[in-house]
């Protein structure tokens, strides 16, 4: 049985601003984004969107209406990389008070800060986003995202707190554990890669643990594209509900967008986050419904305030009203992205980090494969690369050397286990333009 | 003293080894001796012919991935504790056997065995020191054919 977190007679419900009136949503988003273009343009230490709107002639004052943002240049994930690790934040590094790094497209992470008042509105989206799934502080709520650099343990945990849940900070790994705490402590939410959820419940089975005779009811999966049949999977197998969320580091972490009761598309919390889409060909704002890459402005962070960043996660806006009441609009689920970026286990792999890794070593072949298939609900990594004659020894163990060498390279890279095999010279196919780097084997 | 080898890397596919033996008769090479290491994934096919560099140069051009190293051809008593007396000598010195394996053809009285030693200078003179007959390439030739 599910359990309802409010009612119609507690309305306006604690999540009220999901529910604002479209006018007051839409002057609260502009009030928001003057002061956000304001700070960024005057604050951010490397000045990049300073230079940006001055070479297009446009002064922060030139925003009058939600419409003039397509008027700010966009910002790219490159753009943390190449102002590293400090240069978008725009407030002194005393009032940051938390940081988090993810993989960045080569060999450096991404860093991200947090002022507490970054920490509170993050905190706060977490919890809308809980709200939105039917938890509420009645709920036990196992956090098996991993906590860390990685944002998703540690936003979950202070979304959960925020709601007044009981939350069980696990973090990922250790199956067996997972299993013995979402029984033994009463469980009723976890939230976690979907692929992780199935690998946990895989494993419940094989230990003679039915998910459907525990408290378990809902699950808040995200970090990793999805689909709609992996959900029905997941809901006919174990019974629970299955929720998909969205979120990115260089925006907040998760709980930007979420998914209501009614799972039709996912909520974005529009007073936060301000989204558009556009064609990621010629970078024009497309009409509402149509596919396109997701543009996210941040509207009320101040470490790093983030205007018109590029997310390559392709998607569309639902502009009508959802049958849940809430008034802030949302966006199909994601299914695929506008370049090459993997997520493997929830980590965001670039295929350039991994010729990276493999370029440290030398006599390495520039060819190289990358095969991702999904065993037993955990994703797995596998770097083909060709031998070449300068790493051919004539021994077994100078071979295997290299290929810990080379999976030690990849690990301390992107942090994921890879299985590195050995192939013949020229058995890897060439291209004459883009070379097919990646077979991605996950249904 | 060093003898040519041919390493040569081989995925686990059926008719690969089908594949270098064809490609190593087109070129007129023959195959003194071999030997195979393999794991589950690959192998090194280590091979010994009459012609290192012909067979060297056939391999690559057919594709394959192919090294040049130098391994020594000993000669071993063929009698009880024949193998004994040379791991004596070699162990003695602190040498350590990295691979090793047997010839096809006996030289007289004796068989002869194919080693790759962690420090191949030392054990050329260990063993010379001790009378032990460490072959040359000629000497292989000889005995082949």
């Amino acid at each position: 049985m599910t359990r309802e977190s409010h009612c119609d007679a507690c309305f306006p419900p604690a999540s009220a601003l999901d529910y604002l009136p479209l006018p007051e949503l839409r002057a609260l988003q502009l009030r928001r984004l003057k002061e956000s273009v304001n700070l960024a343009y005057h604050h951010q230490e490397s000045g990049l969107l300073k230079r940006r709107m001055d070479e297009a002639g446009v002064k922060p004052e030139d925003i009058k209406s939600l419409d003039d943002i397509r008027r700010l240049p966009f910002f790219l994930k490159t753009d943390l990389r190449d102002t590293y690790p400090y240069g978008l934040f725009a407030v002194p590094r005393e009032q940051v008070v938390r940081l988090h790094a993810s993989s960045g497209t080569t060999g450096k992470p991404i860093v991200v800060g947090y002022t507490q008042s970054d920490i509170d509105v993050w905190s706060d989206a977490m919890r809308r986003c809980l709200l939105a799934c039917g938890l509420s502080e009645h709920d036990v709520m196992q956090v098996s995202y991993g906590y860390g650099l990685f944002t998703g343990g540690l936003g979950a945990h202070y979304g959960g707190e925020a709601l007044g849940a009981t939350v069980v900070p696990t973090s990922g790994g250790n199956t067996e554990r997972q299993i013995m705490v979402l029984q033994d402590f009463g469980v009723t939410a976890i939230c976690c890669t979907p692929s992780y959820f199935t690998h946990i419940a895989e494993k419940a089975a094989e230990a003679g643990v039915n998910i459907r005779e525990t408290k378990l009811r809902v699950g808040v999966f995200g970090a990793e594209p999805w689909t709609e049949a992996m959900r029905q999977h997941i809901q006919d197998s174990t019974g629970i509900r299955a929720h998909d969320i969205y979120g990115l580091s260089e925006i907040i972490g998760p709980g930007v967008a979420i998914e209501c009761r009614e799972q039709n598309g996912l909520h974005v919390f529009e007073d936060y986050f301000y989204p558009e889409i556009i064609d990621p060909e010629t970078c024009e704002n497309l009409p509402d419904g149509e596919e396109g890459e997701l543009v996210l402005t941040t509207l009320s962070k101040q470490a790093i305030p983030m205007i018109r960043y590029r997310t390559r996660d392709i998607t569309s806006l639902m502009t009508e009203q959802c049958a849940c009441g809430r008034t802030v609009r949302r966006i199909r689920r994601i299914g695929r992205r506008s370049d090459d970026m993997l997520i493997i286990r929830g980590v965001n792999v670039y295929p350039s980090q991994i010729e990276a890794a493999l370029m440290r070593i030398k006599g390495v072949s520039p060819h190289y494969l990358i095969v991702v298939t999904r065993e037993s609900g955990l994703d797995q990594m596998e770097v083909q690369m060709e031998i070449t004659p300068e790493i051919l020894g004539d021994r077994i163990r100078e071979l295997e050397d290299l290929q810990g060498a080379v999976a030690h390279a990849i690990y301390s890279t992107v942090g994921i286990n890879a299985k590195v095999t050995l192939v013949e010279s020229k058995t890897i196919a060439r291209s004459e333009g883009k070379a097919k780097r990646v077979i991605d084997k996950r249904g | 003293m060093k003898i040519q080898q041919i390493a040569i890397f081989m995925e686990n596919k059926p008719g690969h080894l089908q594949t270098i033996c064809r490609t190593l008769a087109d070129a007129g090479v023959s195959i003194t001796t071999l030997s195979l290491a393999d794991t589950q994934q690959y192998g090194i096919l280590r091979l010994l012919t009459d012609n290192p560099e012909k067979a060297a140069t056939a391999l690559s051009d057919a594709g394959f991935v192919v090294n040049q190293t130098e391994v020594l051809a000993v000669e071993v008593d063929d009698k009880p504790g024949g193998l004994l007396r040379i791991l004596d000598i070699i162990s003695e010195k602190n040498i350590n056997i990295e691979y090793m394996y047997a010839f096809t053809f006996h030289r007289g009285e004796n068989a002869v065995m194919v080693f790759r030693f962690d420090k191949p200078d030392d054990a050329i003179s260990a063993l010379q020191a001790r009378d032990v007959k460490v072959l040359t390439n000629i000497d292989i030739l000889k005995g082949a054919f």
